[in-house]
């Protein structure tokens, strides 16, 4: 169990510490920048900025957020059937068949509805 | 959990870390070298390094070195109105997940340590490393005490194989989207929003293709679908459709060209990691490469046969179709590993080659593409794919034993094939190199032609 399990904390202790050691390098051995009005503007190719920073984005990106949650509930059930299915057998294929086909039927559902257009 | 099992811990995170960071920094290289030879430009040549009056530049091989050197001694830049925290921990919330990540892939079989250690009390020189049977685990020994345990050469042996890294793949959203909110500028917030939605996009792709070649390989564990495709054939004989769609999202996932919207430069300056700066800058950038690097190794684990090479098993060399063995010769358990590993690495080289050269050929998709091609085609391939998959398998689980014996010289004529096609290969890459090099010029188009029907445009030194 924790020869198993130690391994892990293991590598993400070493990548924490890299990275670490990357980025304080880096403030350490590049220094903080120095203030001036200009370099301070957020950058955006020269022009001058106006408007708030945090601006109002598209509904899209907020619906590709549910369908992802939607979607991916679906893959965490298909893993335990997925390596069951040898021993299942169509008992098992025809129940996840009939799950699949309620969650195509979404999909038909969300992309006869437009969630999937991005142009307009 | 014993002390010989701590070294081999950090002896084995040594060399996939080693390997990643490594590699990445020559990938950087090779990335710009490469499209310069796409491009029939020189690419970078110009970090030299001096000694005794000599100059080496290695055919720019330096510039990764000079590149971080360079990093470091930038200023480092943090817009006033950032957000100090997460500004902060963006660069190494996106490094650390990809290191992480390589604790579940093998890059060896099981290294049976207690064999050796008998044999080499036997003393003879080709005793010393015997062969081990090709089939069951490696027995654990007792040695003055102390218990020999065989060696997984995995950094870590997890059951939940495949999940962990979902989980951690999942975690290099995670950065690209704080860079973005917490970096104070519209661009970058614009950048992490379409890397968010890229990403979760194609994760969904990714997740359900892997379903298919779950179903054939019956396990999530990494090291259990490497040891199939040793037995059986490659995955990607197997489940063809779910290689594609894989590798696809893939690519997208570590927000490659043609799928590099989040960071457009001509839409988005620079996407999430405008406002960075210097080695802040420098981590989203190698985060990048070493994700090419763990995307490549996936593949190869899941998909490309891990570290087996054509007909080469633990026990030695077996060439046999169905019960027709031509040829089996026994071959040293350590001759057999060193194969195995190297085969590992020379495969996840070969792909982060591809990757380089898909970089320097696709142009970038609209960004309505992109989704489309996520959500419209990506995900009902693949779920098609499990549906297939499961009918044609049952169906053939009905044929009975003589269909399989069938199946197994399918299989056995897939493995002769990648070695025909890997020896061929090799041959042309051999060839490629004694070659003398010689300058053809392909004329395309009307202006092309017509400076050839003058003689050619003057050739510069450069071209010369």
């Amino acid at each position: 169990m924790i020869a198993t399990y130690a391994p892990i904390i293991l590598i993400i202790t070493i990548a924490f510490s890299l990275a670490s050691l990357f980025f304080f390098g880096h403030r350490l051995l590049g220094g903080a920048a120095k203030f001036s009005p200009g370099r301070m503007e957020p950058f955006e190719s020269g022009s001058e900025s106006s408007g708030a920073r945090h601006v109002k984005l598209s509904v899209k990106f907020y619906l590709t957020a549910i369908l992802f949650v939607v979607f991916d509930i679906e893959v965490v059930f298909l893993y335990p059937w997925a390596v069951r299915f040898k021993e299942l057998g169509w008992t098992g294929m025809g129940t996840m068949v009939g799950f699949l086909a309620v969650l195509v039927v979404g999909l038909v559902y969300v992309w006869k509805k437009g969630a999937l257009e991005w142009e307009s | 959990m014993t002390v010989s099992q701590l070294i081999w811990a950090i002896v084995k995170i040594a060399i996939m870390v080693g390997f990643v960071f490594n590699m990445a920094a020559v990938l950087t290289w090779f990335d710009r070298r490469g499209g310069a030879a796409i491009q029939d430009r020189v690419g970078p040549n110009r970090a030299v390094f001096k000694i005794f009056g000599k100059e080496f530049r290695l055919a720019g091989m330096l510039h990764p070195a000079a590149d971080g050197l360079k990093f470091f001694t930038k200023e480092f830049f943090m817009p006033p109105r950032a957000d100090k925290l997460l500004f902060r921990l963006a660069p190494i919330l996106s490094m650390v997940p990809v290191l992480a990540l390589v604790a579940v892939i093998p890059f060896g079989d099981t290294l049976c340590t207690s064999d050796l250690w008998h044999a080499s009390k036997g003393g003879v020189l080709g005793y010393i490393f015997p062969a081990v049977p090709r089939y069951g685990v490696c027995a654990i020994a007792h040695v003055q005490g102390s218990t020999v345990f065989p060696v997984d050469l995995l950094v870590a042996p997890l059951d939940v194989g495949v999940l962990y890294v979902f989980a951690m793949a999942g975690q290099g959203i995670v950065g690209a989207a704080i860079a973005g909110w917490a970096s104070d500028n519209k661009f970058s917030l614009m950048g992490a929003l379409r890397a968010a939605s890229q990403m979760v996009s194609y994760e969904v792709a990714m997740g359900i293709s892997l379903i298919g070649a779950m179903m054939i390989y019956g396990t999530v564990r990494l090291d259990e679908m490497v040891r199939w495709q040793g037995e059986h054939t490659w995955g990607i004989f197997a489940q063809p459709l779910a290689f594609i769609v894989f590798y696809t999202a893939a690519t997208a996932e570590n927000k490659r060209i043609p799928f590099d919207l989040p960071e457009a430069e001509s839409e988005l300056v620079s996407g999430y990691f405008t406002e960075y700066s210097g080695m802040s800058f420098g981590m989203f950038y190698f985060a990048e490469y070493m994700e090419i690097i763990t995307v490549a190794m996936l593949t190869t684990t899941i998909f490309l046969g891990g570290y087996n090479l054509p007909f080469l098993h633990r026990d030695g060399l077996t060439i046999a179709f169905g019960d027709n063995v031509l040829l089996h010769q026994s071959m040293p358990h350590i001759w057999v590993t060193i194969f195995q590993v190297h085969a590992f690495f020379a495969k996840v080289l070969g792909l982060c080659f591809l990757h380089a050269v898909i970089r320097w050929s696709l142009p970038r998709f609209r960004y309505d593409q992109l989704m489309k091609l996520g959500w419209r085609v990506l995900l009902p391939l693949s779920l098609a794919n499990v549906v297939v998959t499961g009918v044609v398998y049952m169906a053939i689980a009905k044929g009975g034993a003589s269909l399989w014996n069938g199946l197994d010289v399918v299989a056995q004529s897939t493995q002769a094939l990648v070695a025909f096609v890997l020896t061929v290969a090799t041959l042309r890459l051999v060839v490629g190199f004694l070659r003398k090099r010689t300058h053809e010029r392909l004329i395309v188009g009307s202006a092309g032609k017509m400076a050839a029907a003058a003689g050619g445009t003057p050739v510069t030194p450069m071209q010369a």
